[in-house]
């Protein structure tokens, strides 16, 4: 399942730290009344200094500012991903991915406050990678730990806020292997919920420096709550390791535990010898389109068109069906080499999806 | 005790077709039972028997008790969707053959323009972990959640291993048009469409266009089924059934059977050709029209294919140069089928398959004594081939 290997992952890693610091999209809107009134309601933060422009004008700064923990809030993408600029880190974590290292953790989340935002400040973020140290064998399985920084600027170009972020990017556990079995499958699901909505850092802490104000409202689910996507999958007993699976990176193709039959969708038999031994296999995660649409109407909740759905063949001998992501849909053809992908729809729901196999930013040429 | 030209339809009976019917729908099954029992010249007390769709939101017992049927013998529903059409007859004609029943309604009512649309996105569809919501929970969750997009994915599996074109399919929408154009009960009555705007009509799904799809409507239809011999003292002409079959193929599931070897036809079409085959001892070539489900046009190129009509592959030749339009090789939705008259889940086709062979259509063929007719299609399904007395 591996296409790219730790030697090539250490070089392309080198390469991307060696870019420096890479600018991002300018915040949708300027830092706004609005969105701090939602955030420090949703924070339980009553500090007029934030909302009351009375209280704000005969206080130190002399004007409303926003949270500085609100940082990353200004330029995150919404749900349905909004306009984004890939990254060092975006093209990284692809190729770690690819490498088979799926599941991530948030570790660490350091924020350093150069001054507090005022309304009608348009921040810019930029992101710096700054290290991936591995592979070490860690509780959660063998992973990488990578390191980036970003720093917010103001529009003269002088910096607001920075943030150090670091994941650890790990190698799931595959089912009988040692470990701490339901919770580490817990922990992998978790993170991969988490990557969708990266660089949020739930459960992270905030230290103020630099003279912002020590109280650290960036708490635990900050980066949080995503709005919840409507189309969710049925289980039971014979397909939930499947998303469990998907969960965890893994996407898995039941696999009989008597004659080694493979079939998919699952179902409680195998479909060649009616045995009810059912176990799985991990897919080496590539495959070729079959046959696509392209949804233009009506419109689907949830969902952005116009959107791809194929029919994927896999090499094991296996269709799946899901989206082609990444590509434009006059790109995508019968016979398109794709590889899996999994995509955080929100806060419970990951979807394996497909993307062309030589698409640049994976590094899996 | 076969029901194989032993039973009959007797008696048709449909509602207005319309986008907005402003009456409930239990009272569309009503009107539509009452005229047609009109049509056989039978009374709702000699009926005993009552067949409808498992989709159907109006219960047997709630007919009955509107039109005033009395005591039930036998009361049936068929499930799948727009494939029960013809499995409503087959089921209708068996209790009639067995003694259960003497005479049995078949009725199919909704609002399915102007209350529950099926052609938009339902987030239920993958909630609940029926066997029917696992299925569906391997698509739903991508979008992919309507029937267009459903047939969509067949479509362009079948145009890449045939080489048939949204042209191709095109014709089928023309063809049907041109047949609603002349037919005063057809929603689109007097407005034909030609190949450039289907094929300047928007998407709905790719490789599907909006005219590629069958309309939504309001309205209802029912079919009075009941012996032979007693259809034959009756009002008028019996249309006799000579094959009526249900089916599913291996590996089937409801719309998205994207699984088995092939994607490019439909087996459980060819499950059901192969009983109305051998039932009827007819062959393609004894079928003078036919009757084909047309919720969108893809299909039915595989229908042709599946029912013999033509090779494998070869329906688009089939089809060119008008070859189901009414003065074709083989005549297809003489009424305009859904494409054109309107979605009434097929039973509106299997009236006009009755009034072909009494002689009474709008767009009446010369000759017409043997009529195929089949049911939805991406779903377990079934077929019917009436004939003269
Ligand atoms: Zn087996």
């Amino acid at each position: 399942m591996t296409t790219v290997s730790d030697g090539d992952l250490e070089a392309l890693a080198e390469r991307l730290i060696a870019e420096g610091e890479v600018r991002g999209e300018p915040a949708a809107d300027p830092v706004n009344l609005p969105m701090i009134r939602h955030w420090v309601d949703a924070m339980g933060d009553t500090n007029p200094i934030y909302t009351d422009p009375v209280f704000a004008a005969a206080g130190v700064h002399g004007e409303i500012v926003a949270p500085p923990a609100m940082a990353q809030v200004w330029t995150m993408p919404g749900p349905r991903g909004g306009k984004t600029t890939r990254s060092t880190v975006d093209d990284l974590l692809a190729a770690v991915n690819a490498a088979g290292y799926t599941g991530v953790v948030a570790t660490n989340c350091e924020q350093t406050y150069h001054r507090y935002a005022r309304l009608g400040d348009l921040l810019t973020p930029a992101t710096r990678l700054t290290s991936m140290i591995g592979p070490k064998l860690t509780a959660l399985g063998q992973g990488y730990f990578v390191t980036w920084n970003v720093t917010w600027y103001d529009a003269d170009g002088e910096p607001v806020t920075e943030m150090l972020f670091r994941v650890l990017k790990f190698r799931p556990r595959t089912r009988g292997e040692s470990g701490n079995g339901a919770a580490s499958r817990e922990a992998a699901a978790t993170a991969a919920r988490e990557a969708a909505s990266r660089p949020a850092a739930p459960g992270a802490t905030a230290q103020a420096e630099g003279g912002g104000p020590a109280k650290g409202s960036a708490g635990p689910g900050s980066g949080g709550g995503r709005r919840p996507y409507p189309l969710k999958p049925a289980k039971n007993q014979d397909t939930e390791f499947f998303w469990e699976g998907v969960a965890a990176g893994e996407l898995r193709i039941q696999r009989c535990g008597d004659c080694g039959a493979l079939r998919h969708p699952p179902g409680p038999m195998c479909l060649a010898c009616r045995s009810t031994a059912t176990g799985y296999t991990v897919a080496a995660g590539t495959g070729e389109v079959y046959s696509y649409v392209v949804h233009h109407h009506p419109p689907v909740p949830g969902r952005e068109t116009p959107f791809v759905v194929a029919v994927v063949a896999l090499p094991e001998g296996v269709r799946v069906v899901g989206n082609v992501v990444d590509c434009a849909p006059e790109d995508v053809g019968i016979g398109l080499p794709v590889r899996v992908t999994f995509q955080a729809m929100d806060d419970e729901l990951t979807l394996p999806m497909w993307t062309p196999l030589d698409e640049p930013a994976g590094g899996t040429r | 005790m076969t029901f194989v030209r032993r039973t009959a339809v007797a008696g048709v009976g449909a509602t207005d077709f319309s986008k907005n019917s402003g009456r409930s729908e239990l009272r569309l099954a009503a009107e539509a039972v009452c005229a047609a029992l009109d049509d056989a010249g039978l009374t709702p007390a000699d009926v005993n028997g009552l067949v409808t769709y498992t989709q159907d939101t109006n219960q047997e017992i709630s007919v009955a008790r509107e039109v005033g049927v009395g005591d039930l013998t036998f009361f049936s529903r068929v499930h799948y969707g727009g494939g029960a059409a013809c499995g409503t007859v087959m089921q209708a004609a068996m209790a009639v053959a067995t003694g259960v029943a003497d005479v049995v309604v078949c009725y199919r009512a909704f609002n399915e323009r102007s209350g529950r649309r099926f052609g938009q996105p339902d987030a239920r569809l993958g909630g609940e972990p029926s066997s029917q919501g696992l299925e569906m929970s391997w698509h739903v969750p991508y979008g992919l959640m309507t029937p267009a997009a459903w047939v969509a994915m067949f479509a362009r599996r079948y145009m890449h291993t045939y080489g048939a074109t949204s042209e191709d399919f095109g014709r089928v929408a023309v063809a049907m048009r041109r047949h609603a154009a002349t037919n005063p009960a057809a929603w689109f009555h007097g407005q034909p469409i030609t190949l450039d705007e289907h094929q300047s009509s928007r998407w709905i799904v790719e490789p599907l266009h909006l005219l590629d799809c069958c309309q939504e409507s309001d309205g209802a239809v029912a079919l009075v089924v009941t012996s032979l011999e007693r259809a034959r003292d009756l009002r008028r002409s019996p249309a006799v059934i000579a094959a009526a079959a249900q089916g599913a193929g291996a590996g089937q599931a409801m719309m998205t059977s994207y699984y088995r070897d092939d994607m490019s036809g439909l087996p459980e079409m060819g499950v059901v050709a192969r009983g109305l085959w051998a039932q009827s001892g007819l062959t393609p070539a004894d079928v003078q029209a036919a009757i084909l489900y047309d919720h969108f046009t893809p299909f039915v190129l595989s229908q042709l294919e599946e029912l013999g009509f033509c090779g494998r592959g070869e329906a688009r030749h089939f089809i060119a140069d008008g070859g189901i339009e009414l003065d074709g090789r083989l005549p297809v939705n003489p009424h305009g089928g859904q494409l054109g008259e309107a979605y009434i889940h097929g039973m509106n086709g299997i009236a006009e398959a009755v009034r072909q062979l009494r002689g009474t259509s709008v767009n009446q063929l010369q000759d017409v004594t043997n009529i195929l007719v089949t049911a939805g299609t991406g779903v377990p399904t079934s077929g019917l081939i009436l004939t003269r007395d």
